[in-house]
């Protein structure tokens, strides 16, 4: 055990600080409204001029192929830098990983620049109007065809869905198969003939929700990710990625904890002093725990149901983040403003990737051991 | 950056985990709870010999953890804390000195210094096996150990026994939910019953790494461990405390009873979450810290 960062991982953390005190833009709006969006591909742009938009990746994709120390160090420097929102997420931290395990060399050779380059815009297709939780109820399905498939269904609460270029989803490709059996994960221009966008208001009014109908799509055999009929063993390795390390990695969690703390110092409340330290030593707690998971992982183990335990843990710490700080706030709390916005932003997290009570479920089961 | 035990590391806390299966079973812990010592026979020697009181506190952390998940009845806490197997602490927040009765040397706090103690009025526990004493500040200077340190290392050593007793808890109420039947099927296929312990599984999961962190910044920058060892103390706390609530309560009647051995966990969960500052103090001098801009970057 050693907690000391090496010289070199404190050298890229060094590097990586001058880089983003130099270019991190302040005042972006918000990724999830149109024109935002745009300015926000202008930041990811520049991110990956300068090797920063992904930086554990592979050299042969020109990357810096951080190690996972690495790029733990990165978020937190990224988080603390006032770096915003990533609209690329859902590309390089979900599909990514599923495409480097998954993939063909030619899929990975032709998908992972250019989702780095945020050049393709990458969202998820999973849930649909009758299958959130129970995601193996998905009614998509896709039709074999001469050289690929033919798609048709609905999918909802697709992130960013209006302003992507390309959805990664699952469809019946077996009719007859029940449940997690006879689907397959497909790789979907949003421009693709058959193919309706129809974008909606989330809970903060952007509109960073939406409807994806799929009419007779056709999608070559090329753009199906992992082999036909084991689309659910492939998606669930990207839920890994998304309810665990890689999405959430500890940097933003800290920043708003000392964001918090800024504010508590600013205007005092004696009554909630207790709550705001206990919410900036479970953002610490949560770094060593991810300290602890990564020495674990680097040592071969895989990020399994434990994964579970930390969605559960960001995704409530996150909440109670915010709710100290607008309780801080006082009458204040209703102005529109960043506390605010977070705090809408914060309550997707209980429900988002398995709702918290699925995730409550996955530990008792599969953590714990106890009977279905 | 490396987080995590080496291979001898691991091997010491299995030595120890097999030594106390044998030498501090469940029934040895009952047995303290009405013997004249409160304390289980030979075994301290035992953990002497173990050289657990030599260690630095990443190489013995990790027994620390295992003595309190066999609940262990003996001063580990004090002794580990004074590097000395023959003596009991008190300190101006934890003032009684558990087995001052047993223990060699009793050790207590005078203003910024530990001065020997002579033994008072005995006070009763809610834990049958920890005998409590009043103690004395009148005797002389007795260790050129820092106070502040030996505090620290006292509060860190609880945690790691409060992280054990709580792993126990929970390993128990696991074993149990999903053997006890009631409408023809195992309670721990009850959702709510899953809910309950997956709480408690996700309180002791993110306390655990801070009470290792807690050991290596001891080991390797003790008089700046204070907001490590307040982390560590605080979650351990928390975490004992609920997956105690919940393990009673998955358990239902039967847990409620002192024929169980539950209850010997539960209530020296609660003795030790209160002990050596409870959450409420640890997350105080957090707070202290915060307000002086102090943070605890590695």
């Amino acid at each position: 055990m050693d907690l000391r960062f090496t010289e070199s991982e404190e050298a890229f953390r060094a590097e990586a600080r001058a880089w983003l005190d130099a270019n991190v833009p302040h005042e972006l709006p918000s990724g999830d409204t149109r024109d935002g969006f745009a300015l926000h591909l202008d930041w990811e742009r520049k991110l990956f001029d300068d090797r920063w938009a992904v930086v554990s990746w592979p050299k042969e994709y020109g990357r810096r192929e951080a190690s996972l120390i690495e790029w733990l160090i990165f978020e937190e420097e990224y988080y603390r830098a006032g770096g915003p929102q990533r609209v690329t997420q859902n590309g390089i931290f979900l599909l990514a990983p599923t495409v480097f395990e998954f993939g063909t060399k030619e899929q990975q050779d032709r998908i992972l620049p250019r989702m780095a380059g945020a050049e393709d815009l990458w969202c998820q297709g999973w849930s649909e109007p009758n299958a959130g939780s129970d995601l193996a109820g998905i009614k998509s399905t896709a039709r074999r065809d001469e050289g690929g498939w033919r798609l048709t269904g609905q999918k909802t609460w697709t992130t960013r869905g209006a302003f992507c270029t390309h959805l990664f989803g699952l469809f019946r490709t077996d009719p007859e198969a029940q449940r997690h059996r006879g689907m397959s994960y497909f790789l979907v221009p949003l421009d693709a003939e058959g193919v309706t966008v129809r974008g909606f208001g989330r809970l903060d009014g952007d509109e960073g929700f939406a409807e994806v109908f799929f009419e007779d799509v056709f999608v070559p055999d090329g753009d199906v990710l992992g082999e036909v009929n084991k689309g659910w063993n492939v998606a669930m390795a990207t839920t890994g990625s998304e309810r665990g390390l890689t999405l959430r990695s500890p940097g933003r969690f800290m920043a708003t904890a000392a964001r918090l703390v800024e504010l508590w110092k600013s205007q005092p409340e004696p009554s909630i002093d207790d709550d705001v330290v206990a919410c900036w030593m479970d953002a610490e707690a949560y770094r060593w725990q991810t300290y602890a998971t990564v020495a674990r992982l680097m040592d071969g183990a895989k990020a399994g149901a434990e994964a579970s335990l930390t969605k559960l843990f960001w995704s409530e710490l996150d909440v109670r983040l915010h709710e100290t700080a607008l309780r801080l706030l006082g009458p204040d709390a209703e102005l529109e403003g960043p506390w605010m916005k977070g705090f809408e932003f914060a309550l997707a997290g209980p429900i988002y990737a398995g709702t918290n009570e699925i995730q409550r479920n996955v530990v008792a089961e599969r953590v714990l051991g106890l009977p279905r | 950056m490396r987080f995590a035990f080496d291979a001898e590391q691991l091997e010491f806390r299995d030595a120890a985990r097999n030594l106390l299966e044998k030498e501090c079973p469940a029934s040895a812990v009952r047995a303290a709870w009405s013997n004249d010592t409160g304390r289980v026979w030979g075994l301290w020697d035992r953990l002497v010999e173990m050289g657990l009181f030599e260690l630095d506190e990443v190489d013995s952390i990790l027994v620390l953890e295992e003595t309190g998940r066999a609940c262990v009845p003996e001063p580990v806490v004090e002794a580990w804390a004074l590097q000395r197997s023959d003596a009991t602490l008190a300190l101006d927040h934890t003032p009684f000195a558990l087995y001052a009765d047993t223990a060699g040397v009793v050790l207590v706090q005078r203003d910024e210094d530990l001065v020997g103690a002579s033994m008072g009025e005995r006070r009763v526990s809610v834990d049958g096996t920890r005998r409590l004493f009043e103690v004395h500040d009148d005797g002389d200077v007795v260790t050129d150990l820092e106070l502040g340190v030996v505090a620290d290392r006292a509060a860190l050593a609880a945690a790691a026994q409060l992280v054990g007793l709580a792993q126990q808890m929970l390993d128990m109420s696991v074993a149990y939910v999903a053997q006890r039947e009631q409408f023809g099927k195992p309670v721990g296929s009850f959702q709510a019953v899953k809910h309950h312990l997956a709480d408690a599984a996700l309180r002791l999961e993110f306390a655990r790494p801070c009470v290792h962190r807690a050991a290596w910044v001891l080991a390797n920058d003790p008089d700046d461990a204070q907001d490590a060892v307040s982390l560590a103390k605080a979650q351990a706390s928390e975490a004992a405390l609920l997956v105690a609530r919940k393990a009673l309560q998955v358990h239902g009647a039967i847990g409620y009873t002192v024929e169980y051995d539950l209850h010997m966990w539960i209530k020296r969960s609660w003795a030790l979450a209160a002990a050596w500052g409870d959450a409420g103090w640890h997350r105080n001098r957090v707070k202290n810290a915060l307000l002086k801009g102090r943070t605890t970057d590695a």
